[in-house]
């Protein structure tokens, strides 16, 4: 029987009157490599910040590594690790002194830090630029830093936001290493995306549109349930708001508009 | 032309959108017009004096009396003995301790000379000044009574006194100007300076600089708005003013009107030159608040006169722009004279104003470069 | 305790490597409160003094050679028209037009009172008032002497007058950079810790890496006191450094301990900052911040009693004044450093700076939510 370390119940987390996340109900296993996918707006990021304490559901049960997300949202900060959609360590610290900090913060002895700070520059190859300034690095190199720093103190569980925007497509696939690298350690990824080719890569994906879950499964059984060649296919099919039946246009709207409507495809 | 009102127009919008900026943009000017009015004065009223009194006698009693009916002092506190004056003048409530003499209504009588002592804390001389002044003032005036009940004559000269431009000898018509002067300069110049330096800090300046829109409209588009609030902002002081103390504009309005553009132009071309030499918010704000707020409230002759300090000062100060706005705004507002006899003033400022430009776009293609 | 250490070092770092900051935290202060504090003064020399003399008598000669000898005025203008003196005066090229009239000679000589019309330029009210009391003091021994010519020195004796004699303690001779010192450096003290501790909190927010902060374990007071430790150090470095040259330049007084002296600006320094990120924790944004504070500077600075005293503040204000720490902060610096006001003095003020500074703090821990 597989460990369950994330498990969401009826999450609903309401901003004023928009509902973001209407709820949301999914488990994540110890050591799998989790993808929240979902177009821009879905409300990935809100249930993420959600799981890892930076905001607190409107009402539903969430624990994250054995805690309650509403009620002890300190405690799974102590066991998780997160890297922001927007690069957040200090721009005006060197790599080094980012580590220090970070490694300081979760309580990591010196010599500990020490040590695993020159494994980490070791692997990423990163001895020339370890005392430079965060600000002056290619964005390659400080996505790849901010996942390492994230993992750093060797987390239960990891939640990645858009790890790979504007990257490359050499560097997409060393950060995918990376994850890999990460999830057979023992630390369960979860991650957000809405590149739907790094989806393959995943264990398992759920499918988030308008604040709701609309499938959750592995990749393959996906494809096959909705007959896709690819997970985006499949995310075309289900998720596309234009995809669905779409309500018309009410005629007072199409004549406000002018003789230029040319109305939707 | 049509771009660059748009833009404009995005700036504003900016600026408007956020409520909280335009109540701190009016309500600082409005709150400081009302401190100053209502609160700051640098008069003494009210200061707490404590009586060493050694004699105990009629005239004694009479004359402290007579000092504490002022209005100006307050009788907090009696001593016994000389060993409490220092006491009591480092606790700090008391500002003077004032001391009769041992049979001070005898030896008047019978001397005809008594002597009343004042121990006034000099660790704030100001206010240790005008202790003594107005004890010597009521001394002097009990003295006379002295003499006119003794028959030795009257009073020989009697001047007569004529407070030229503030008869009321109210502390807002030195206070007015000066807080319009300091709020222009320092809004101005941190306005711009920051919100020029954010773009650069967060690098949308260069979105913008890519734009077809050319630099100057870039930095006339963002210096526009606070022009206009600035300008508002003034008539909005001169109103309260007006209207909350009774202080009108005695010259013409519209020279005034006028100057104030000039000097709000001047601050705003300082906040564009900060800004040419800052990289990030935290550096402009630093500049221009911290580097110019004292200088301007202390230099610029508007609390202090500047012919009382020493000589340098009068060199120290010429550099500093709203020294020669404080000037104009007297003038023009208090005094009521015209442009004759600001127009040296104005002449400084268009020479600040073109300075600061120049230099402005002198550092701007370096950094283009 | 090793994490607020690792990020109190993170601060540090951050101020000290933007060049610009790191320079001008210590140098600005230093270099304004060197130039500033010799200007600042009430006290009045050299006041213009234009002279409207239509009597020509030896009576008025006498009293003009008085004025000439008091060190207060300057006797710039000799005039016979109203209207030329009137323009010096709107020119402000004379503060005081003193005018005596024809008869004055003659008024004095034959026992009636002489009369005297002066005019001043009364827009700063202080100034004039103080320049008039000089000029009446000038008046006041010059009626003594003609009394003491007209029924001569023996009989002047039964003249009875109080005498008066003062003495200012402390300040002896009434310096001003004594009682300036203090309350400058007080004021660019917190300018500095306030609007940078400040700004550091709210740009944090704005660029982002608060998040990565929050989602860490890290307790909120942790965060917030390593965001005080490095401004309330930088504070205490400006205050030693500015005295140390104060004492150098100026040779200002230490009358007090100067201990209590920083232990007191200490605990300012902590309200203040309290302050300054209780205010970040609203604010959206960097010039948001700014404004506020800004706001509260100008009040605290104008209510502090640095330029003009307390007591003459209406009670109302000077019932808010109680939550303006500026207010002690002056206070407290001129007794123990001019005075040498004693632990014991000061204790009041000593104990409500604590209680401002718990409470400004702990409203800024609890304001700041790492979780929203």
């Amino acid at each position: 029987m597989k460990k369950t370390v994330i498990s969401v119940k009826n999450l609903v987390k309401k901003f004023g009157s928009f509902t973001a996340n209407d709820n949301l109900n999914f488990e994540v296993y110890e050591g799998e490599i989790f993808g929240f996918l979902g177009a821009n707006g879905a409300g990935k990021t809100t249930a993420l910040r959600i799981l890892s304490g930076l905001s607190s559901p409107t009402s539903g049960e969430v624990i994250v590594a054995g805690y309650n997300a509403k009620k002890d949202p300190e405690k799974i900060k102590k066991n998780i690790g997160y890297m922001c959609q927007k690069f957040s360590l200090y721009s005006d610290l060197t790599i080094r002194e980012n580590i220090m900090l970070y490694g300081g913060i979760y309580g990591m002895p010196k010599t500990l830090i020490i040590k695993r700070t020159e494994d980490l520059l070791d692997k990423l190859s990163f001895h020339e630029y370890s005392d430079r300034l965060i600000a002056d690095l290619p964005l390659g190199l400080k996505q790849k830093l901010a996942f390492s720093v994230a993992v750093f103190h060797e987390p239960k569980i990891v939640f990645l936001d858009e790890p790979t925007g504007g990257v490359d497509p050499i560097t997409r696939r060393q950060f995918w290493e990376m994850i890999y690298e990460t999830a057979n350690r023992g630390i369960t990824v979860f991650v957000t995306t809405h590149y739907m080719d790094e989806a393959e890569y995943c264990n398992r994906v759920s499918i988030m549109s308008e604040g709701k879950i609309v499938a959750i499964d592995t990749p393959a059984k996906l494809k096959e349930q909705y007959g896709a060649k690819t997970v985006e296919e499949v995310f075309i099919k289900i998720a596309r708001p234009d995809n669905r039946p779409h309500p018309l246009p009410s005629p007072s709207r199409l004549s406000g508009r002018g003789g230029n409507w040319v109305g939707i495809e | 032309m049509k771009r660059f009102l748009g833009f404009v127009k995005k700036e504003f919008l900016h600026i408007f959108r956020d409520f909280r900026t335009l109540i701190i943009l009016f309500g600082i000017p409005t709150a400081q017009i009302l401190i100053f009015g209502f609160v700051v004065s640098t008069d003494i009223k009210d200061a707490g004096v404590a009586f060493l009194d050694l004699s105990k006698d009629e005239i004694s009693q009479k004359l402290s009396d007579k000092i504490c009916s002022s209005g100006f002092f307050k009788r907090t506190e009696d001593l016994f003995n000389y060993n409490d004056i220092n006491k009591i003048l480092k606790r700090g409530k008391i500002k003077a301790v004032i001391i009769f003499e041992k049979n001070f209504g005898r030896n008047l009588i019978s001397e005809n000379k008594a002597t009343l002592s004042i121990i006034a804390d000099g660790s704030e001389p100001n206010t240790a000044t005008l202790i003594t002044n107005y004890i010597t003032a009521i001394v002097a005036d009990f003295n006379r009574e002295l003499v006119n009940t003794s028959g030795a004559g009257a009073m020989l000269v009697q001047p007569e006194v004529r407070m030229f431009y503030n008869p009321g000898l109210k502390s807002h018509f030195m206070f007015v100007p000066g807080v319009i002067t300091l709020i222009l300069i320092l809004i101005c110049a941190l306005m711009t300076s920051v919100t020029i330096t954010r773009e650069k800090e967060f690098g949308t300046m260069e979105v913008l600089l890519v734009s077809p829109l050319r630099p100057v409209q870039i930095i006339l588009g963002k210096v526009m708005p606070y022009f206009l609030l600035s300008f508002i902002n003034v008539i909005l002081i001169l109103l309260l003013s007006w209207f909350v103390f009774g202080l009108p504009v005695k010259g013409s309005l519209v020279l005034l009107l006028a100057e104030s553009m000039l000097y709000i132009l001047m601050s705003l071309s300082l906040g564009i030159l900060i800004s040419t030499v800052s990289s990030t918010m935290q550096q402009a704000i630093f500049i221009s608040m911290i580097g110019m707020m004292l200088p301007t409230i202390l230099l610029s002759g508007f609390i202090f006169p500047i012919e009382n300090m020493p000589k340098i000062y009068d060199w120290v100060s010429s550099i500093l722009p709203p020294r020669y706005f404080v000037v104009i705004i007297k003038n023009i507002m208090i005094k009521g004279t015209g442009f004759l006899y600001v127009w040296k003033e104005t002449l400084i400022l268009m020479v600040f104003t073109a300075v600061f430009i120049g230099l402005s776009v002198r550092n701007f293609k370096i950094r283009l470069e | 305790m090793r994490t607020r250490l690792y990020l109190i070092r993170k601060e540090f770092i951050k101020i000290f490597r933007n060049k610009f900051i790191g320079r001008a935290i210590f140098g600005v202060p230093i270099i304004q409160m060197l130039i500033l504090v010799p200007a600042v003064t009430f006290e009045i020399k050299n006041i213009n003094l234009c002279i409207i003399d239509k009597d020509m008598s030896s009576e008025s000669r006498e009293l003009i050679s008085q004025l000439e000898g008091s060190t207060f005025f300057k006797i710039k203008y000799f005039t016979f028209s109203e209207t030329e003196a009137n323009d010096l005066l709107h020119s402000n090229k004379c503060n005081l037009i003193l005018q005596i009239p024809s008869d004055f000679g003659k008024d004095i000589v034959t026992g009636r009172p002489g009369r005297l019309l002066v005019s001043a330029n009364a827009i700063n009210a202080a100034t004039a008032q103080l320049s008039w009391a000089y000029l009446n003091g000038v008046i006041r021994d010059y009626n003594m002497n003609i009394l003491v010519k007209n029924v001569g020195t023996q009989a002047s004796a039964s003249i009875p007058q109080i005498q008066i004699t003062n003495r200012y303690w402390y300040n002896e001779m009434l310096n001003y950079k004594y009682y300036m010192l203090p309350g400058i450096l007080g004021i660019l003290v917190t300018a500095i810790g306030f609007l940078l501790a400040g700004l550091n909190l709210v740009r944090e927010k704005e660029i982002g890496t608060i998040e990565q902060i929050n989602v860490t374990p890290i307790r909120k007071y942790h965060f917030i006191i390593a965001k005080m430790v490095p401004f309330l150090l930088i504070g205490l470095v400006d205050l030693a450094l500015g005295l140390v040259l104060g004492k150098l330049a100026f040779n200002i007084p230490f009358e007090g301990s100067i201990a209590l002296l920083f232990l007191c600006s200490a605990i300012f320094m902590v309200a203040v900052l309290g302050l300054a990120l209780f205010i970040s924790t609203f604010s959206s944004s960097q010039q948001q911040f700014m404004f506020v504070a800004f706001f509260f500077m100008i009040i605290f600075i104008l209510m502090s009693g640095v330029f003009t005293p307390l007591e003459s503040m209406p009670l109302w204000a000077q019932k808010i004044d109680v939550i303006n720490p500026l207010a002690y902060l002056m206070r407290i610096n001129r007794m123990v450093m001019l005075k040498g006001s004693t632990i014991h003095d000061i204790a009041r003020d000593i104990y409500s700076l604590i209680v401002i500074a718990i409470v400004f703090t702990t409203f800024a821990v609890s304001r700041y939510r790492k979780t929203a």
